[in-house]
């Protein structure tokens, strides 16, 4: 098992590059895709998900773009009031450095698993599993504020147009449940990573693919923070 | 500062090649890159997200705000993907196979917009009879 995908793996660095290469892949009778399956799963489980976000996003465009009642100021609505003094937007700029950092220190947990320090490794792990739940967390809070103190529902709000409440609700909901099965994910991988389980297994490519999820749910953000909250 | 990251990418990538030679019939590990270039994109990320929260601070507005959003936006989707996902290192058939199914989307996002502006065309005539 572990030996034929290492002969892949090196089959596969000496063939073709390229566009002949893809041709290659495709119609040689041998795997296309010369990585672990479980990390081609995850590509491809991946891919999906991409077309289940743009939908939320696409249909939030569609709402906003057909409403003819005012859109409520994003730029005010998230807000915080730090030592006497309202700052714009700041709760989704500090939610996206949390994430941007989890999404650092995740990178840096796949390379010491490749270096195999198992200690560092499952250090840097849980410490984004941390970083996520922090996210998480100040999720938690936006939810709290929004529906407690401005009355914001998935069927109307008192601030502008009803369709904001339903949009809000639904993408960061759905990214909210992204990242927090992702840090459930990173507790159970970093807990096989202490316990030797891939040092006895020979290889640390399942850090990598969870690796992959982490950075899809920072992906992700990037491109809610960019049409839900800025535009 | 891309030319330096692509250089950087370019160098990680030979040596990874050289790695994985000198290894030679040990056990060849997957995504093996230097340290310096996953910190170098991590600055980058940190950086852009500061620029698009700038950018709602100092309110830009019109054009100028939207091209911002969209290039910091995209800037930080593709250093995620080709360097933190090791996109930048796969055969190019698993490029193929991941990054071209999502430009249909942009189809259905054309599409939304098109039918949003006719429905917002069409309320704004009934709500004003």
């Amino acid at each position: 098992m572990a030996e034929s995908a290492v002969t892949t793996t090196e089959a596969s660095t000496s063939a073709l590059p390229g566009l002949p290469g893809v041709v290659a892949d495709w119609s040689g009778d041998k795997n296309a895709f010369p990585v672990p399956w479980g990390k081609a799963m995850m590509w491809i489980f991946l891919l999906s998900d991409t077309f289940i976000f743009t939908c939320f996003l696409t249909s939030y465009m569609n709402v906003r773009i057909s409403t003819t009642v005012p859109w409520p100021n994003v730029s005010d609505v998230f807000a915080l009031d730090i030592g006497g003094r309202r700052i714009p937007l700041i709760l989704i700029a500090i939610m996206t450095m949390v994430l941007i950092t989890s999404s650092g220190t995740m990178a840096m947990a796949v390379n010491m698993g490749y270096r195999r320090r198992r200690a560092n490794t499952t250090a840097l792990m849980l410490i984004t599993a941390a970083f996520g739940a922090i996210f998480v967390g100040m999720q938690a809070f936006e939810w709290t504020k929004l529906i407690v103190h401005e009355g914001v529902r998935p069927w109307g709000n008192p601030l502008g147009a009803p369709q904001f409440g339903s949009c809000f609700f639904m993408i960061t909901g759905f990214h909210g449940l992204h990242v927090s099965a992702g840090v459930v994910y990173l507790s159970v991988v970093a807990k096989r990573v202490w316990s030797g389980f891939y040092d006895r297994k020979g290889s640390y490519e399942t850090v990598e693919i969870t690796g992959l999820y982490w950075h899809f749910v920072d992906l992700v953000w990037v491109f809610i923070f960019a049409f839900f909250y800025l535009w | 500062m891309a030319a330096a990251v692509g250089q950087e990418i370019a160098v990680a990538h030979e040596a990874a090649a050289a790695h994985a030679a000198a290894a030679g019939h040990e056990k060849a590990e997957g995504q093996q890159h230097p340290v310096a270039i996953y910190l170098w994109i991590w600055v980058l990320l940190f950086v852009f997200s500061t620029f698009s929260y700038l950018i709602d601070y100092f309110h830009l507005h019109g054009y100028l705000r939207w091209s911002l959003i969209i290039i910091f936006m995209l800037l930080k989707a593709s250093f995620i993907v080709a360097v933190f996902m090791h996109m930048a290192w796969e055969r190019l058939a698993l490029k193929f196979a991941i990054l071209v199914p999502p430009l249909c989307l942009l189809v259905l996002i054309g599409l939304m917009a098109i039918e949003g502006d006719y429905t917002f065309l069409t309320r704004l005539a009934s709500f004003l009879h």
